[in-house]
């Protein structure tokens, strides 16, 4: 759980960007949470405040989560850049107002197609803004390129009448 | 429904009738604007491996100006590559070391309002200033855009900015930017659509316009847009574009905005940014006196046209302080040509101006004109971040043309109000 104003530079640490991602990963949201990065488990659910993943354009920012195996990434709002490269990337990103009421630790269910999320701990559900369903295809196929690619290759077979 | 410049622009490029802001739609891209550095070399390999080649090459407006002229072997290489790239996929709009990116592409024509255009670069909100919805994405994004000619958008909210009054001598676009910046911080625009309106914006030349659309991406704003009029409509008939249906891409007056901001220009000091932020802008009265050693006047903000004109108003007559170096790189080879024909680049070569070549120069830090530690600059620039134009412990100063070149007569920041006062007096 991080508060507001989480920027691309604490998630993906200027002075670690010329090495491999992976080393990058090890670093993210060091400055605000040295635990974080060594701490986190697959299919994690990383809540932020306000204005999550301001500032520069890097893609990184949204990679070394992935790498971490973040599977989903709630926030009040984001940093647009950093939003529009997390779906790309295959990150899932949902804008909750209500989301200020969990605490850390409690077990939480994105559902991004219909806009809702599920707190087992808490016996709670709150709204979130939905994803149109192009948009999920994207994410589950794990990013944009992988998803251009599963098209390309679905069109070619059905173009191809031989 | 009312909608926003910016939900009728999105609209049409979705083939919709109209958009709600807070949608996810699908938009058909008018036009893709690449450069050297985050171009070809980056998006060619993966576009290679998808196998699509470039949607409509008719589409694709390519520049080199981030590397140019090479200043070692790794830039001369990227720059070979993005030669290759442009001649293998035919891209004709290719601007071989003409000029900035964000300056080539209107001076061509290639911009119109109405048009939904993205760019491989963050200040790619200069295209807004002819009422286009022109914004920048990531490379991953822009293999995507050039394989398929389309994108996704979460239709913006629109922050108006209504300027009023009048700009006082020696105060610019960039002055305003600059106070703008320290109001509102650079998440001002939260990635919404920002809006300019108002007299002050209407008094303006596009040169000047594109620098408050230019620097609506230091707010954090998606889009800087401005909606079109008869000045804009001139610009680009003499660029040799067609302006297209002027009063379609207007905003409808009940049109509902996230909110309005009023800023009435008519006292506005010269403001300068202090080192690490362009939000960390303060009149200039404040830092009167800050000595330096380099001033810089160039970038796609700050070295049209009108930025040169304003530099050789306070220059003419003058000389560049002793120990002080003035170095100017103007935004594209027709800016130069424009300056040499009207006696703007004699005024300011005479007074001591160092030349330098068209393109980015040492605004991102990659070409000529680079500081040493603990250097201090003050510069036209957008941008002031920690390093940016060099050793890390060098300092830039953000200002306006004017700012810049009085500053450099003097050898320190000063309030350049005080040069053009004394000219009236000289010639009266
Ligand atoms: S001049 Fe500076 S701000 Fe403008 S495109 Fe080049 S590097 Fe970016």
């Amino acid at each position: 759980m991080f508060g507001d104003d989480i920027d691309t530079d604490v998630l993906a640490p200027g002075q670690y960007m010329k090495g491999p991602v992976a080393e990058l990963a090890k670093h993210c949201l060091e400055a605000v949470d040295p635990a974080f990065a060594p701490g986190v488990a697959d299919g994690d659910v990383v809540v932020g405040g306000r204005n999550f993943g301001l500032g520069s354009s890097r893609e990184q920012a949204a990679q070394v989560l992935k790498i971490l195996g973040i599977e989903a990434v709630v926030a009040r709002s984001f940093g647009g850049i950093f939003y529009r490269n997390a779906l790309n990337l295959g990150l899932v990103a949902v804008v909750c107002p209500a989301i200020c009421a969990v605490k850390p630790g409690d077990i939480l269910i994105v559902d991004a197609r219909a806009g809702r999320i599920e707190n087992r701990t808490q016996n709670d559900s709150y709204e979130c803004e939905p994803l149109p369903e192009h948009l999920i295809s994207m994410i589950e196929a794990g990013g944009l390129i992988p998803h251009l690619e599963r098209k390309l290759a679905a069109e070619l077979k059905n173009g191809d009448p031989t | 429904m009312a909608a926003t410049l910016a939900q009728k622009i999105i609209a049409r490029a979705a083939g919709r009738d109209q958009v709600a802001v807070g949608e996810i739609v699908t938009c058909a891209v008018d036009l893709a604007m690449l450069h050297d550095l985050s171009g070809p070399r980056r998006i060619g390999p993966v576009l290679e491996r998808l196998g699509t080649g470039v949607w409509d090459a008719s589409k694709v407006v390519l520049v080199t100006d981030h590397l140019v002229p090479a200043i070692d072997a790794a830039s001369a290489g990227v720059l070979a590559l993005t030669r290759k790239w442009a001649a293998e996929h035919k891209i004709e709009n290719f601007y071989d070391m003409q000029g900035i990116c964000h300056v080539v592409l209107p001076e061509r024509g290639h911009l119109k309002p109405g048009l939904f255009v993205v760019g491989g670069d963050s200040h790619s909100t200069t295209g807004g200033a002819f009422g286009c919805f022109m914004f920048g994405i990531g490379a991953t994004e822009m293999v995507a855009v050039l394989a398929t000619g389309e994108t996704w958008i979460k239709v913006p909210e629109t922050i108006l900015i209504n300027c009023s009054g009048k700009l006082a001598a020696g105060v610019s676009a960039k002055d305003m930017m600059l106070a703008l910046c320290a109001r509102l911080g650079m998440d001002g625009g939260q990635y919404q659509a920002v809006q300019f309106a108002g007299e002050a914006v209407t008094a303006m030349p596009m040169t000047e316009r594109m620098t408050l659309s230019n620097m609506a991406a230091e707010l954090g704003a998606q889009a800087g847009l401005i909606a079109a009029d008869e000045t804009t409509a001139r610009y680009i008939r003499e660029a040799g574009g067609d302006p297209g249906d002027i009063e379609r891409w207007q905003g409808d007056k009940d049109a509902e905005y996230r909110c309005t901001h009023e800023f009435d220009v008519s006292n506005l000091e010269p403001h300068v940014a202090l080192p690490g932020s362009p939000a960390n802008a303060r009149p200039v009265s404040t830092v009167q006196g800050t000595v330096i050693q380099q001033a810089y006047i160039g970038a796609c903000t700050g070295a049209k046209l009108v930025d040169l004109r304003m530099a050789a108003e306070v220059l003419k007559g003058r000389q560049v302080a002793t120990g002080i170096r003035l170095l100017v790189a103007p935004a594209s080879t027709r800016t130069t040509a424009a300056a040499a024909a009207d006696g703007t680049l004699q005024a300011l070569t005479e007074a001591g101006a160092i030349l330098m070549p068209t393109g980015c120069g040492a605004c991102a830090g990659l070409g000529a004109g680079i500081l040493a530690e603990e250097e201090v600059c003050i510069s036209t620039t957008a941008r002031n971040f920690k390093g940016r134009m060099g050793a890390a412990s060098s300092k830039v100063f953000l200002g306006s043309p004017y700012t810049v070149a009085a500053s450099a007569v003097s050898g320190a920041i000063c309030d350049p109000r005080e040069f053009l006062i004394q000219r009236c007096g000289e010639n009266g």
